[in-house]
């Protein structure tokens, strides 16, 4: 495997009370490596999404970004919990885009992507607002720079939550089921963005019940049940070939 | 198109139905009110001379001048104070959402009267009021009676009774904000400062507006309890000519038609508070007063929700 993996998990356990939701993931996404992850609602692949930027405290094994541990530094044999400012500067270069995107809702869509690098980046208004037109542009939503999100359909606005994220320009991405909220007539202008991201060499880990999407674009394939990982590798060998009685039981219910 | 254009059928052209039982009910109510209304104006023993002489009177225009005062600067405190104790009683610190809890449970639990009085006599139990850093020379003391004049007292008393129900308000709304807000602004990086002024505090302002609203009008009225504390607002100072005078009745009559008159002016205020705070919200903007009236003159129904001020969901892009 590579040095230098972008996301690195190492036996990740994480209960909520009683209920232990993810029961030692392993896994390794390279730069520029898209993985996704299936699995039936519960198997615990959203909760280990959001554990990457630490909206979830792991509870016992290994997890690190880009090298460093999520939510901890290692001094010595010791591990010392970070303060909220060093979290946030963490979270500030991985980008999320949720289910219900999220959108603040008293913000236009250009005042939605300049926010963070503004208040996070003190970036200057002309500077963000000039990264935020390109970007808006590339979503495919130029002509609604100044439209507020109640007033989007919502394959629109989950394309301007990828185009916020975005903004901040992160090394990594998380998708966490981006079309799972949306007319089916409107998942396809998600994923063609999401699809575009993917060629330019962004790193992404896409939490979805899209199969078409993982198998055309996804670089690696994670099949989680009962929070544990039962099958990874290739999308095609996953897909096509699965090993696993469990993995086959539930893409015959998908596919 | 042009096919589907030739086909459309003329737009409907009905009859209306007439309201019989409407306009009988309109009458009758009015009739009522009027009455009661002409029983009042033509009392033999109400000289509406004597309210007119002193509804422009410099002494009552001094009242309400410190009327609007008292309720300005109460309501300040209250705001102020309110914002901190609910974002303290939401604090993942234990001790400042106890305090808090405490705090709102002793000042709404008694009576704000009660209270004004309280901070009027203090001098009563503290005559004198000092400050002083353990172990160390630095001192400061003054007179309870100098530092907390009836004015400050009146207004002490006011605000900080306010905050308790303010701090409430506030709370509501912001646990009115959906935790998906929170949750998207921290995974943009902001601290939790940040994500509470940018993000969750201006979308409960649309919660927190109109009650806060309706507590301001509460406390316009309210402050005349100040009359305890011998603060020379709207309704001391009509009492004071009243016991001069014994024309009791026409000076209660001034000091409600300037609270009228202020309540109104704090009502329209508020309306458009709420058209401000209310930007890109789901509803379309609400009618303007004058645009409202307009309508129900026009169909003598109340205004529904009217369904062409909804924002139409934009059709896709592409």
């Amino acid at each position: 495997m590579s040095p230098n993996p972008m996301v690195k998990a190492e036996a990740v356990h994480k209960s909520f009370g009683r209920l232990e939701v993810l029961r030692g993931i392993d896994l390794e996404v390279q730069p520029k490596e898209v993985m996704c992850m299936i699995g039936p609602s519960g198997s615990g692949k959203s909760t280990f999404l959001r554990c990457i930027n630490h909206l979830e405290k792991i509870d016992a094994g290994r997890l690190s970004v880009d090298g460093e541990l999520v939510g901890y530094r290692e001094h010595g044999d010791k591990l010392y919990e970070l303060r909220d400012s060093e979290v946030c500067q963490k979270r500030s270069e991985i980008g999320m885009v949720f289910q219900r995107f999220n959108l603040f809702p008293h913000m236009t869509a250009l005042d939605n992507v300049i926010e963070a690098p503004m208040r996070v980046k003190r970036e200057s208004r002309a500077v963000a607002s000039e990264r935020a037109h390109k970007l808006l542009e590339r979503v495919g939503l130029a002509d609604k720079v100044n439209v507020y999100p109640n007033h989007l359909s919502g394959g629109q606005q989950q394309r301007v939550a990828i185009a916020r994220a975005l903004a901040m320009q992160p090394k990594l991405m998380l998708f966490d089921e981006p079309t799972s909220a949306l007319d089916p007539e409107l998942v396809g202008e998600v994923l063609d963005v999401m699809r575009g991201l993917a060629e330019d060499g962004m790193t992404m880990v896409v939490v979805t019940h899209e199969i078409g999407f993982a198998r055309e674009v996804g670089d690696s394939l994670v099949f989680m049940d009962g929070g544990v990982i039962v099958e990874a590798g290739n999308p095609r060998d996953v897909l096509g070939n699965p090993q696993e009685e469990r993995t086959r039981s539930f893409l015959s219910k998908v596919l | 198109m042009a096919d589907a254009v030739r086909r459309r059928p003329a737009a409907i052209k009905a009859v209306p139905v007439r309201h019989t039982g409407r306009w009988v009910a309109a009458v009758v109510v009015l009739a009522i009110a009027a009455g009661i209304l002409y029983t009042f104006v033509t009392a033999p023993n109400l000289k509406w001379d004597v309210v007119r002489h002193y509804l422009f009177h410099r002494l009552i225009l001094q009242g309400v001048v410190t009327t609007l005062e008292l309720t300005v600067l109460a309501m300040l405190i209250g705001i102020v104070l309110g914002v901190v104790l609910a974002v303290m009683r939401l604090s993942p610190n234990p001790v400042m959402s106890w305090v808090s809890w405490i705090y709102i449970w002793f000042f709404r639990g008694t009576p704000v009267l009660v209270q004004i009085f309280f901070w009027f006599n203090l001098a009563l139990v503290l005559p004198h009021i000092g400050f002083g850093i353990p172990l160390t020379s630095i001192q400061w003391q003054a007179n309870t009676n100098t530092l907390v004049p009836a004015f400050m007292a009146a207004t002490l008393g006011l605000g900080l009774n306010e905050a308790a129900y303010m701090a409430e308000i506030v709370r509501a709304g912001l646990i009115s904000v959906e935790h998906g807000q929170t949750e998207a602004a921290q995974a943009l990086g902001m601290t939790r400062s940040l994500v509470m002024r940018r993000i969750v505090l201006p979308q409960a302002m649309r919660v927190i507006i109109p009650p806060t609203g309706n507590e301001t009008i509460s406390m316009l009225k309210t402050s005349s309890l100040a009359f305890v504390a011998a603060v020379p607002e709207l309704f001391t100072r009509s009492q004071q000519i009243a016991s001069a005078t014994f024309e009791v009745i026409e000076l209660a009559i001034v000091a409600s038609i300037w609270y009228l008159a202020m309540t109104s002016i704090l009502t329209i205020g508020q309306y458009y508070l709420e058209r401000y705070f209310g930007r890109g919200s789901q509803r379309g903007l609400p009618l303007t007063p004058l645009q409202r009236f307009r309508r129900m003159l026009v169909t003598f129904h109340a205004p529904p929700p009217a369904p062409e001020e909804l924002p139409v969901l934009l059709p896709r892009g592409h």
